[in-house]
């Protein structure tokens, strides 16, 4: 305890003391992040305003040994962000500065701690455009996005956050400062180290600046929902449309028991015996929307969809897709505890891994709600439980292992978009293979020797 | 504090960006999810009701936007109501001057109706014989301790006749009746606001309601409620069921947002209480703000301007998170033949009212207010319009100190609908007084 006590008074001379808490009041609601059932209380959090202050925190702590753990606004959903005990949590949410936006490169430099709505916010103000959107985009930060390399509903079309990094400045596990990556579209020089970091989750470095690429924003967008009585109908239409050299921005699902929990909840005149529900959207010029439009409505018709909506117009776009957008709240109403999952599997494997959640669901007396995202195969699980029945718990252990098996033995992965954190790392080795396990180690050992940063996440 | 509803955060960070105290520190501590974290940490045992927490549940505005953030349907509401009871009686923050003052207005002011009507009468004395005029001019007001010298200038206007003295107990719209409403005056709005009553009764006469108006009006309790204080909010209530049978009306018309967000949820104070459990279910349905009243029932549309041409609007915080009204009052609004209504930029973000917030943390109340203010500048609007008395007065104060400001005047929806009425060519008076 005394060696924490000169490290913490050091910490509070490096920074100001106010933007260093160590109150059991101030600590506890750092305890967590978004993932259910994870908590542990952090020795410290401190709060760095650039660079620099990250670095000298770092190398007090590589010097003190004390464990460092980054966090933005703590929206992760793997436990990636959880503290360690005795840890210091370096929450960089006041690193929020956009710090240009270059019209001529179509890039976007910004601090870590800037909110990713924020990011697209600035972009649109241009007629940009910054596709990734995960569903907390409205709170989450730009350094956790590419930390985690988050997803989003676009995944098909517009890909993920890795494929918008351009560059990064990274602070390393000796406190050391790295530039990486550049404004240039093609750049080989040297391993692509900006690679390493986007999704390291934390282990490897602490990104403080990221270097973004932006689109030019699309013009025009339709939306459009089509009702099944099977999930393999409404999988077979995504890949029509998919044949039909089509690529929508939005294909997302909702199984039978999400449908239903959207219906009590938002009242939006859902009928609820349908076996799934696909929403999808076209963006981009106006004339190519419409067109594409009206063969996807064609395809889903073909395809034995039992009803199908198009929009006229955005405010009905909206409505269309609030089945959607409230899936997840639906959801987390109805038990005290939500488990989100995020298992993925290949696009055409997708309607057997719902048949296949719904039975093992049955199977162990579970409420499990699937929805996701059906052009990319992401799928969420969401296990609605409670934490506090213990004997309900052990099922919902059973039901994820046997759930994560059958995705890996259909060539998927654990994790689409959420991370390994805390929350999957016990699957890790059984999908990567002892070879790739033991890579991931060396990286970790060769840039972080002594296990400083976010030790005891993704492996130990 | 009811465990079950602890649990129903799943700690995923929605609430974060709306809500005004966490944008302003980003600290997780003055956020909802961290304030439930630190309520859950006691209810398991991990740490006691402490002055710190005592003084985390006073920085919370209490302006549920995180409520309507929530994805998974928190009842914040009670999780704070209950918290700031226990930090009451744990008394951690307790002192001889602030039991003072809590005893004052929550145990004999808002109590007693009669003696804050008394108390309204000597100030509006004291405001108009120029004996303000005169404390003012002659700096008096330096005789008074520091934390009432720097209100002193925030003390809302006495209305120069309350409320029963403009509408009559019962009144009646001209042609058929087709509901019969009860009207609540409210505290601050009778006080300050009668006028604004007064133009509640006169829309909703135009609109075929028999309007009834108790002449002594209870507090509805909210003050209580949020303070603390629920024994006292539950006797309120029990006052306010005795005073309007709910059985006697379609429905009782409040035009607080502030009230109204309480005044629906009597059943949960009284829920216990077998005397009123079934007659507080029977209120709670039946109370509706005036602007749902409105639009439910098809209000007409006026056939004349209100003699203003451009207004933005101000959303109270209990209005369109407490009661989820938001659209209604902009129909209204919408419906005035040559009103141009301009959308505000976070209308929906609090003003820094929030009850006695500016009272108890008037710093963050005074960001609040000029984050407020020059969201309504930007609008160029001349006038803006709100829907409870506290973000009026809240309103009003900020703008008297902003010379600069293009909007001079704040209003409500409500006296801008009678406005138009009032103005329609053929209006000979729209009630008869019996």
């Amino acid at each position: 305890m005394n060696s924490h006590g000169s490290f913490l008074q050091s910490i509070a001379a490096s920074l100001a003391p106010e933007r260093v808490l160590t109150q059991k009041e101030d600590l506890i609601p750092y305890s967590f992040d978004g993932t259910a059932a994870l908590k542990q209380r952090p020795l410290c959090v401190v709060f760095p305003l650039d660079t620099a202050e990250v670095s000298a925190c770092v190398k007090l702590c590589a010097e003190h040994r004390v464990p460092v753990v980054t966090r933005g606004s703590g929206t992760g959903l793997s436990g990636g962000s959880v503290p360690v005990a005795d840890c210091v949590v370096l929450c960089l949410v006041k690193l929020d500065k956009i710090l240009e936006l270059d019209t001529r490169n179509l890039t976007l430099r910004a601090q870590c701690g800037v909110i990713t709505k924020e990011i697209d916010d600035a972009a649109a103000q241009h007629g940009l455009f910054y596709p990734p959107d995960p569903g907390s985009m409205k709170i989450s930060t730009i350094g956790g996005n590419v930390a985690e390399n988050s997803g989003g509903l676009r995944g098909l079309k517009y890909g993920v956050t890795r494929d918008y990094v351009m560059g990064m400045t990274v602070v390393l596990p000796d406190g050391c400062v790295a530039t990486l990556g550049n404004k240039c579209v093609k750049d080989v020089a040297g391993y692509s180290l900006k690679d390493l970091f986007i999704g390291s989750e934390g282990t490897l470095g602490i990104i403080t600046e990221v270097l973004l690429k932006l689109l030019p924003r699309p013009v025009a967008r339709r939306t459009m929902l089509a009702l099944y009585d099977s999930m393999e109908a409404a999988a077979r239409t995504v890949s029509a449309i998919i044949a039909a050299r089509i690529i929508p921005c939005t294909l997302e699902f909702l199984d039978r028991m999400t449908v239903g929990c959207v219906e009590s909840y938002a009242k939006i005149g859902l009928p609820t015996d349908v076996e799934a529900l696909l929403l999808m959207e076209t963006d981009g010029h106006p004339a190519a929307v419409d067109d594409e439009a009206a063969q996807m409505v064609e395809i889903a018709r073909q395809n034995g969809a039992r009803e199908i909506k198009m929009a006229s117009d955005e405010a009905e776009g909206a409505r269309l897709a609030s089945a959607r957008r409230n899936a997840f709240s639906a959801l987390a109403r109805v038990k005290p505890t939500t488990i989100l999952e995020d298992v993925t599997v290949p696009r055409s494997e997708l309607a057997t891994m719902v048949k296949f959640i719904a039975e093992t669901a049955a199977r162990h007396r579970l409420q499990i709600g699937t929805f996701g995202h059906m052009g990319d195969g992401n799928l969420h699980p969401t296990f609605l439980t409670n934490e506090r029945d213990h004997e309900e718990m052990v099922r919902v252990e059973l039901a994820l292992e046997e759930i994560v098996g059958h995705t890996i033995a259909l060539g998927g992965t654990i994790t689409g978009e959420h991370g390994v954190g805390l929350a999957k790392k016990m699957f890790l080795r059984q999908q990567l293979g002892d070879a790739s396990f033991e890579l991931l180690r060396l990286v970790k050992n060769a840039i972080d020797p002594t296990a400083i940063l976010n030790p005891g996440k993704i492996f130990d | 504090m009811d465990y079950s509803i602890l649990q129903q955060c799943m700690h995923c960070g929605m609430c974060l960006p709306t809500c005004p105290t966490y944008v302003e520190t980003k600290h997780e501590r003055n956020s909802p999810r961290g304030r439930i974290a630190l309520m859950r940490a006691i209810a398991d045992g991990e740490m006691n009701v402490s002055r710190s927490f005592g003084d985390e549940m006073y920085y919370c505005l209490g302006c549920l936007a995180c409520v309507t953030a929530c994805p998974a349907g928190v009842n914040y509401v009670e999780l704070f109501e209950a918290a700031r009871a226990d930090v009451e009686q744990s008394k951690v923050l307790e002192n001889p001057q602030r039991s003072f003052w809590r005893w004052l207005t929550l145990e004999i002011f808002f109590m007693k109706p009669r003696l804050l009507r008394a108390a309204g009468v000597l100030l509006r004395c004291y405001q108009q014989c120029g004996l303000e005029w005169l404390a003012r001019t002659l700096r008096l007001i330096w005789l008074l301790p520091g934390n009432l010298r720097k209100l002193e200038p925030q003390t809302p206007r006495m209305s120069d006749k309350f409320s029963n003295a403009l509408i009559d107990e019962v009144e009646w719209p001209r042609g058929e009746v087709k509901h019969r409403v009860a009207l609540l005056t409210g505290c601050v709005q009778d006080l300050a606001f009668s006028d604004i009553n007064r133009d509640t009764a006169d829309v909703l006469l135009a609109n075929g309601c028999e309007v009834v108006t108790p002449r002594v009006q209870f507090c509805c309790g909210s003050l209580h409620a949020h303070n603390g204080a629920p024994h006292l909010a539950a006797e309120l209530a029990r006052k306010q069921i005795d005073m309007i049978d709910p059985e006697s009306v379609d429905a009782i018309i409040t035009n607080a947002g502030g009230c109204g967000s309480h005044l629906k949820h009597y059943s949960n104070l009284l829920g216990g209480d077998p005397a009123y459990s079934e007659r507080a279910r029977l209120w709670d349905s039946k109370v509706k703000d005036i602007h749902e009243w409105l639009v439910t029932t098809g209000f007409r549309k006026p056939a004349a301007g209100c003699g203003m041409s451009e207004v933005t609007y101000h959303e109270s915080c209990h209005l369109c998170h407490g009661q989820k009204i938001t659209r209604q009052p902009r129909a209204i609004l919408n419906a005035i033949p040559g009103l141009r209504v301009i959308e505000l930029n976070e209308s929906n973000w609090c003003c820094g009212s929030a009850g006695i917030y500016n009272i108890t943390q008037p710093e963050e109340s005074a960001r609040l207010l000029t984050r407020k203010l020059d969201n309504v500048e930007r609008t160029h609007a001349p006038a803006v319009a709100t829907s409870n008395p506290g973000c009026h007065l809240q309103l009003a104060f900020g703008l008297r100190n902003r010379i600069q400001s293009m909007c001079r005047t704040v209003t409500q929806p409500v006296s801008m609908l009678a406005a138009a009425y009032r103005g329609e060519p053929t209006n000979e008076g729209q009630h008869d007084s019996r």
